[in-house]
C-alpha cells in the first residue's frame, strides 16, 4: 500500500471514492446473504407450487363420500402395484396383485403383503407415490395402511388392504397408473441396523412430497 | 508518466510479497498460476477417465476410482480452472482497461484469492482418504440420494466449496465495486471495453446464484448429518427439489463460465481484424440478455424427470430463446472480421478457434433443449460433447487466446510465436479428435459416467483417447511458452498489436507496479 498515490492531488476525491466503495460493497453483500436465504426459501416454494399445482406424484386422499361419484363404465384404466423396502429394512413386502383393470370412480381394494424377517419387533412405515406425475392428483385412496405406522412381531406377516378409487377426471390419454410404495423404519433406535434415519417419514397424504417418477427409484 | 511511477514499484519480496499482496497485477498472476496448476491437475484426471475408456471393460482403475475422477475432473476444471482464470484476468485487466488504480478493495482481494488453496488442499486431499470411501463420486451435480450417501468425501467437497463460494462472492462484489466506482473521469459504462461490460454481469450472476449453491449443499449436509430430510422422500422431502436448487445454480454458472469467454473474444478479434468491434451495444445488450435467461431455464438439465408438458415446453422454448442473443454475438465476431485486414498471431487463432467451436457446442446445444428429443440424449456422451465443446473450445480456448494477447503486455517479453503456434494446432487438432466423436457416441446411446461400454463403441472411445492425450501433452508446451517469455525475450513494446485499442495499451510493457495513479484523460 505504501506507494499507493501518495500525492494524488484531489485528496477529497479518494475519501469520497473510499465512501461509495463501502457503500456499495454493503448493498452487494446484503444481496449475496439474501440469496443464501432464498436459497433455503426455495424449499417451501417449492412445495407450494406443487401443491398448487398437483405436480410430482402428490396421491390424492378422498373420504367416504365423494364416492357417490359416477362410474364410468365405458372406460377401463389399468392399476399396477409394485412396492419395496427402503435399504435396510428387513421385511418381505410385495402386492398380491400385479395389476387390476378397474372402471373410473369404480371403489377397488387391492392387498398387500408384508413379513417381518427380523427376530425383533420393527416399526415401519409405507411412503406411497404414483406414476405418472400428472395421475397422481386423481388417484384417491380411501382406507390405505400407508395411512399409519405398522408394528410387526418378529415372523409376523399380515396382509393389508387400500381401498382407492380412480377419479372420472383422469385425462383421457391415460391407460396405466403406477401405485408404488416404499417401507421405511420409523424407530430411531433402530435406524443403525434397519436404515431410515430413525425419523417419522411425513404421510401427510395432502402434503407430503413423496414423489412420482424415475428418481424416485434410486432411493 | 512512467518515469513518475517508477519508484513507487517497491514492495515486499520473496513469499511475503505474495502472501501479503494488495496489488492487482500480483493477485491477478496468482490466480492464474493457481488456475494452470489445477488445470494439469484436473488434466491428468482427465487422461485417468480416458485411459480407462480406450477399451471395453474393465483395466486401470475400479469403477469406484472411475466415479471419483469423473466428480473430480469437473470440480476442479469449473471451480479451479475456468473461474480462477477469468477471475485472474479480471484482476490483471479491469483496473487498467478502466484507468484505475488498482481494485477497489485490495485486501479482501487479498483474502479472495489465499482462500482458494486451502480450497483445493481439503477437496483434493480426499483422494487421500481412500479407505473412507474416497474422493467425492456422485458426480459434480451431487445429486441425491447418491450424494447423501457417500463417504466423508461428500463432507470434504461440501465445506470447500463453501469455501470456494465465499471466494467468488468476495471476488464478484469487488469487481461490480471496481466497475461502478473506479473508472476513470469520462469512462462512461458504454465506453468501457467488452471485456469489462461481460465481467460485470458475470459478477452480478456470482452475487446471485453462488448463495444459493452455498445453501443447497448446507441442506445436503444437513440432511448427511443433522437429520434433517431436504431431499430424502422418507421424511417428506424431495430428492428432484435438489435437482431445481442445484441447476437455479448451475445454468447461470455455465453462464459465468462463458460471458467473459465472449469477452476475451470480443478484445482479440477487432485487434487482428485491424477493425472496431462491430455492434458493440447490441454486444452488451446480448450478454445482459443471456444473463437474464440464464434464470429462467434451469429445468432443461432435467427433463426426464417427469415434468408436466407444460413445463417441458416453457422450459425448452425459453432455451431456444437464448440462441438468438448468442446469435447477436456470434454474427457481431463475423461481421467483425469481415473485410478486415486479418491476421493470424496466436491469439486470434484461439479467438477464431473459439468462434467456430463454441458455435458447434451451442448447435448442439440446441439440440439438447429439444424436449422430447433430449430423452433420447439425456445423460449419454452427446451431452459430454456438447459441454466440452462449449467450455474447452469455449472457456479454455479464450482463456489461452486471452493469455497469449496480453501475455506481452503482462511480462514485458514477446513470446515465441512458432510454438504458440503449434501450441494452438495440437490443441485444437487435440481437442476435436478427443470430442468430435463423442458426438457419435451419444447419439448411439453410450451413456456417461461409467468406465465400461459395448463393444461396437470402442472404435470412437480410441480416437477420443487419443485425442484427449494429444489436447493433455500440448498444454506442457504452453507452461515452456509462458515460461519462456516470462525470463525474457524480445522486448514487447507498449502498443503490441498493432491493431490493439484500450487503455492498458498505453502503459509501457510491463505495465509499472502502480499505474494510473492519477487518472488517464479519456478522448
Amino acid at each position: 500500500m505504501a506507494g499507493r498515490a501518495p500525492r494524488q492531488p484531489a485528496r477529497g476525491r479518494n475519501a469520497r471514492v473510499a465512501e461509495r466503495n463501502r457503500r456499495l460493497t454493503a448493498k452487494l453483500a446484503a444481496a449475496a446473504l439474501l440469496m443464501f436465504g432464498f436459497g433455503f426459501a426455495l424449499v417451501p416454494l417449492y412445495d407450494v407450487f406443487c401443491e398448487i399445482t398437483g405436480l410430482n406424484g402428490k396421491t390424492g386422499r378422498a373420504e367416504a363420500e365423494t364416492l357417490a361419484a359416477r362410474v364410468d363404465a365405458s372406460r377401463w384404466v389399468t392399476v399396477e402395484f409394485t412396492g419395496s423396502t427402503a435399504q435396510g429394512l428387513p421385511w418381505e413386502f410385495r402386492p398380491m396383485q400385479k395389476k387390476l383393470r378397474v372402471h373410473p370412480g369404480q371403489t377397488t381394494v387391492a392387498n398387500y403383503y408384508v413379513r417381518n424377517t427380523a427376530a425383533e419387533p420393527i416399526v415401519g412405515r409405507a411412503v406411497p407415490s404414483v406414476t405418472p406425475g400428472a395421475a397422481a392428483a386423481h388417484f384417491k385412496k380411501i382406507e390405505c395402511f400407508c395411512f399409519s405406522e405398522q408394528t410387526l412381531r418378529p415372523g409376523e406377516a399380515r396382509e393389508m388392504p387400500v381401498r382407492f378409487v380412480v377419479d372420472p377426471e383422469l385425462a383421457a390419454g391415460v391407460a396405466t397408473v403406477t401405485l408404488s410404495y416404499t417401507f421405511f423404519n420409523t424407530d430411531p433406535a433402530q435406524a443403525k441396523r434397519y436404515g431410515g434415519d430413525g425419523q417419522a417419514p411425513v404421510v401427510d397424504h395432502d402434503q407430503h412430497r413423496a414423489h412420482a417418477g424415475p428418481a424416485a427409484a434410486g432411493g | 508518466m512512467a518515469q513518475a511511477q517508477a519508484h513507487h514499484d517497491e514492495h515486499p519480496t520473496g513469499i511475503s510479497r505474495w502472501l501479503f499482496t494488495t496489488n492487482h497485477k500480483d493477485i491477478g498472476t496468482l490466480y492464474l498460476i493457481l488456475s494452470l496448476i489445477m488445470f494439469f491437475v484436473g488434466g491428468a484426471m482427465a487422461l485417468v477417465i480416458r485411459a480407462e475408456l480406450w477399451q471395453p471393460g474393465l483395466q486401470i482403475v475400479d469403477p469406484h476410482f472411475f466415479n471419483q475422477m469423473t466428480t473430480m475432473h469437473a470440480l476442479i476444471m469449473v471451480f479451479g480452472v475456468v473461474m480462477p482464470a477469468f477471475v485472474g484476468f479480471a484482476n490483471w485487466q479491469i483496473p487498467m482497461m478502466l484507468g484505475a488504480p488498482d481494485m477497489a478493495l485490495p485486501r479482501m482481494n487479498n483474502w479472495s484469492f489465499w482462500i482458494l488453496p486451502f480450497a483445493f488442499t481439503l477437496l483434493g486431499s480426499t483422494l487421500f482418504l481412500q479407505g473412507q470411501g474416497g474422493a467425492p463420486s456422485a458426480g459434480w451435480t451431487l445429486y441425491p440420494p447418491l450424494a447423501t450417501q457417500g463417504g466423508m468425501g461428500t463432507d470434504f467437497a461440501i465445506l470447500s466449496i463453501h469455501m470456494l463460494g465465499i471466494s467468488s462472492v468476495l471476488g464478484a462484489i469487488n469487481i461490480v465495486v471496481t466497475i461502478l466506482n473506479m473508472r476513470a473521469p469520462g469512462m462512461t459504462l458504454m465506453k468501457m471495453p467488452l471485456f469489462v461490460w461481460t465481467w460485470l454481469i458475470t459478477a452480478y450472476l456470482l452475487l446471485a446464484v453462488m448463495p444459493v449453491f452455498a445453501g443447497a449443499v448446507t441442506m445436503l449436509l444437513a440432511d448427511r448429518h443433522f437429520g434433517t430430510h431436504f431431499f430424502d422422500a422418507a421424511g417428506g422431502g424431495d430428492p428432484v427439489l435438489w435437482q431445481h436448487v442445484f441447476w437455479f445454480f448451475g445454468h447461470p454458472e455455465v453462464y459465468i463460465l462463458i460471458l467473459p469467454a465472449f469477452g476475451l473474444a470480443s478484445q482479440i478479434i477487432p485487434t487482428f481484424a485491424r477493425k472496431p468491434l462491430f455492434g458493440y451495444d447490441s454486444m452488451v445488450y446480448a450478454s445482459a440478455s443471456i444473463a437474464f435467461l440464464s434464470f429462467i431455464v434451469w429445468a432443461h438439465h432435467m427433463f426426464t424427470v417427469g415434468m408436466p408438458a407444460a413445463g417441458e415446453l416453457f422450459f425448452m422454448y425459453a432455451t431456444m430463446l437464448i440462441a438468438v442473443p448468442t446469435g447477436v454475438k456470434v454474427f457481431n465476431w463475423v461481421s467483425t472480421m469481415w473485410r478486415g485486414s486479418m491476421t493470424f498471431e496466436t491469439p486470434m487463432l484461439f479467438a477464431v478457434a473459439f468462434v467456430f467451436l463454441f458455435t458447434i457446442g451451442g448447435l448442439s446445444g440446441l439440440m439438447l433443449a429439444i424436449a422430447p428429443a433430449d430423452f433420447q440424449y439425456h445423460d449419454t456422451y452427446f451431452v459430454v460433447a456438447h459441454f466440452h465443446y462449449v467450455l474447452v473450445s469455449g472457456a479454455i480456448f479464450a482463456i489461452l487466446g486471452g493469455t497469449y494477447y496480453w501475455l506481452p503486455k503482462w511480462t514485458g517479453h514477446m513470446y515465441n510465436e512458432t510454438l504458440g503456434k503449434w501450441h494452438f494446432w495440437l490443441t485444437a487438432i487435440g481437442f476435436n479428435l478427443a470430442f468430435f466423436p463423442q458426438h457419435f457416441l451419444g447419439l448411439a446411446g453410450m451413456p456417461r459416467r461409467i468406465p465400461d461400454y459395448a463393444l461396437q463403441f470402442t472404435e470412437f472411445n480410441q480416437w477420443s483417447t487419443v485425442g484427449a492425450f494429444i489436447l493433455g501433452f500440448a498444454q506442457l508446451l504452453f507452461v515452456y511458452v509462458v515460461w519462456q517469455a516470462a525470463k525474457g525475450g524480445q522486448k514487447a513494446t507498449s502498443q503490441v498489436w498493432e491493431g490493439a485499442d484500450g487503455l492498458e495499451w498505453t502503459l509501457p510493457s510491463p505495465p509499472p507496479y502502480h499505474s494510473f495513479a492519477t487518472p488517464p484523460k479519456i478522448k
